[in-house]
């Protein structure tokens, strides 16, 4: 990348990509794990389970784990004295597209030790399943609900698993997925045909109160061709 | 049932049982005894219900006026800002966050514009700090003051609701001064603000602090030793402080339990441990202590507000660095360099580094975290994502309301101070 140009004209007959574009600063780092008591702990007994760490941001921890003992080291993190992460402030999605795994990500805060660590699950597109973690924070009981919405994350064990956000008996699948177009991937026309045509009535029966989706919705779901529900699919 | 008549003679009335117990004169006509019905009846509050602040929908299953079991649904606001975010350039997206909360804005456009610049390593000038600290601390007055207002309406207290509407005029007035809009105020820039503050605000801000303890003071005595608003929150909705942690409430809701927990002591920004102020702290949990403590927490703000306006030092509000902050306009369109710089800013964008960067700040209702994730070079990010407060405190509410009355229901949902427009974002 070229250094700052002397007169300036030069980037405006380049176009407007990154021709003069100021260098990040890069302000991440691989760290010194000592600085982080948990960073080195989870490296020192989880050791293989620890895919990389980084430091982000300036300060920020980030620790990436393998998805299948996530469940162990996260309960280990909660319970061990040493590190009492009892916040799990929040719980969500990253997909940066173009095949890369989806990453699940967990901001957690220890109230007693004042200090912040957060861990990143990468799970690839064909596997996009993790064990859930709300019995142990009430707080992710939402939050993996609404990374399941948007994101399609298969939380094992969750006892509550349908959609938040979204209808339950959506049919365009998760919204943050890079894949799923802006706009949703029915036509304006088919989304009207099908919002009208919604029977108003079943969202006020009994059957709301049980957990899940009700069974004749999970029937129709199973037996929707999926491919005539996405005729205009696009790009991003 | 069907009426009968029965002849009844004095004589003989009382016949006993083969157990030996009295039988009724009716006995012998078989009419059963009237059986209590134990069926459970489900109730829908909203969404279109005035008591639910917003398109809430709350399905109670009851038994009696007993509420045994909350679903609440949520997702009739949701317009995926964070989707949205993917396509926006960073400062495009400052108009997306105030829209989440309407009730406290500039709170989110300094959040969202914190974690922006803590990821590209930007640090902004010493006059933007406080102003920003300024601009936060009001509107934790102005989230808070809607906060009291509907709660003490919902229970049956219209003066209040009169007395901080009126206040939250004036803080309209102030929001509508510096921006020119009244709640969509998209105040911040990455490395800055839109505007530095007008000649005159700050006496306007000094106006509204000298009228508005007085006011607070008022409502407090109307509603703190108040009977009737005791009996309806004292003991209603409680949640031990562990609790609260492990579900995840931050904000008044969690101090409320006895738990210290505030972003501006515990994960200091913008020197708020050089501000001299008190977390208040509640002890019970319940309804009342939250309220208790939002009444505090709105003293302490002004507070906040007058040491923050003593210390506001001179200089710029933004950046100096041309590939962050926009150009003047004089400047844009006589200088060729700034002009440059302008085009470059408005058609690409900033370009963030390779990362990620979570950003919490106390906000009115809880713990505020931005989360924003970049590549290389990025002028949008990979994800944008909210943390959002209203959503984690309002999932506890199955846990809050169960075993009250209906109407406990309503005061409980109100003391969790929520915000639909965020919680569906």
């Amino acid at each position: 990348m070229a250094e700052h140009d002397e007169s300036g004209l030069e980037a405006v007959e380049q176009g407007p990509l990154t021709a003069d574009a100021r260098e990040p600063r890069n302000v991440a780092s691989t760290g010194d794990p000592s600085d982080h008591p948990s960073v080195a702990a989870l490296l020192d007994r989880f050791g293989d389970a620890v895919l990389r760490h980084r430091v982000n941001a300036g300060d920020q921890w980030v620790v990436w784990i393998d998805p299948s003992r996530s469940r162990e080291i996260l309960g280990w993190l909660k319970d061990d004295s040493e590190h009492v992460y009892d916040m799990m402030s929040d719980v969500t999605g990253v997909d940066y597209g173009r095949g890369r795994p989806v990453e699940v990500v967990y901001q957690m805060f220890s109230t007693r030790h004042k200090r912040a660590l957060r861990i990143r699950c990468p799970l690839p597109l064909d596997a996009l399943e993790i064990d859930t973690i709300c019995d142990l924070w009430q707080s992710a009981n939402w939050l993996e609900r609404e990374v399941f919405d948007l994101f399609g994350v298969t939380f094992r064990g969750h006892p509550d698993h349908r959609r938040i956000l979204m209808p339950d008996d959506y049919a365009e699948g998760h919204p943050l997925r890079k894949d799923f177009p802006l706009r949703g991937r029915l036509s304006r026309a088919e989304q009207t045909r099908r919002a009208l045509a919604q029977e108003v009535e079943r969202y006020y029966l009994a059957d709301d109160l049980g957990h899940g989706v009700p069974q004749e919705v999970q029937a129709k779901l199973a037996s929707q061709a999926r491919p005539d529900a996405r005729p205009d699919e696009g790009g991003t | 049932m069907s009426t009968k008549t029965v002849e009844f003679s004095l004589s003989g009335s009382r016949e006993m049982g083969p157990d030996g117990i009295a039988r009724s004169p009716l006995a012998p006509f078989d009419i059963p005894e009237p059986k209590i019905d134990t069926e459970r009846m489900l109730i829908n509050i909203g969404p279109q219900h005035p008591a639910t602040h917003g398109v809430l929908r709350l399905v109670c299953e009851l038994d009696g006026e007993t509420i045994v079991k909350v679903v609440p649904h949520i997702g009739y606001l949701h317009s995926s800002f964070e989707k949205l975010g993917e396509y926006r350039t960073w400062n495009q997206i400052v108009t997306l966050t105030d829209r989440m909360d309407y009730l406290a804005p500039l709170i989110y456009n300094c959040a969202y514009v914190m974690s922006v610049e803590k990821l590209m390593g930007i640090e902004v000038t010493e006059r933007c700090k406080v102003v920003r600290v300024i601009l936060m601390e009001l509107d934790r007055i102005f989230g808070h003051l809607l906060w009291l207002g509907t709660t003490a309406i919902d229970v049956g207290a219209f003066t209040p609701f009169l007395y901080s509407f009126q206040e939250r005029e004036k803080i309209y007035q102030l929001h509508e001064a510096l921006t020119g809009a009244r709640i969509t105020t998209s105040a911040t820039r990455v490395g800055g603000m839109m505007a530095d503050l007008p000649t005159g605000w700050l006496d306007g801000l000094l106006d509204f602090l000298d009228g508005f303890p007085k006011t607070l003071d008022e409502v407090d005595r109307l509603l703190t030793g108040n009977q009737i608003h005791i009996g309806r929150t004292q003991g209603v909705g409680a949640i031990s402080g562990e609790e609260a942690i492990n579900c995840g409430l931050t904000g008044p809701n969690l101090r409320a339990s006895g738990v210290p927990y505030d972003v501006r002591k515990d994960r200091p920004y913008y020197d708020y441990e050089t501000y001299d102020f008190t977390v208040p702290i509640g002890e019970h949990g319940d309804c009342y202590d939250r309220y208790l403590c939002r009444m505090q927490e709105m003293r302490e703000s002004v507070g906040i507000l007058h040491q923050a306006m003593a210390r506001l030092p001179d200089g710029p509000i933004n950046v100096a660095d041309p590939k962050i902050s926009l150009p003047s306009k004089t400047d844009a369109m006589s200088d060729m360099e700034s002009m440059i710089h302008h085009f470059k800013l408005i058609t690409h964008g900033i370009p963030a580094p390779e990362g990620d960067c979570y950003y919490a700040v106390e906000g009115s209702k809880g713990e505020l975290g931005m989360y924003v994730v970049a590549e290389e070079g990025d002028a949008k990010p990979v994800r944008w994502r909210i943390r959002p407060p209203s959503f984690v405190n309002l999932s506890t509410i199955a846990r809050l309301a169960e075993g009250h009355m209906v109407s406990d229901l309503i005061m409980i949902n109100a003391s969790l101070d929520i915000v639909l427009g965020e919680i569906d974002r």
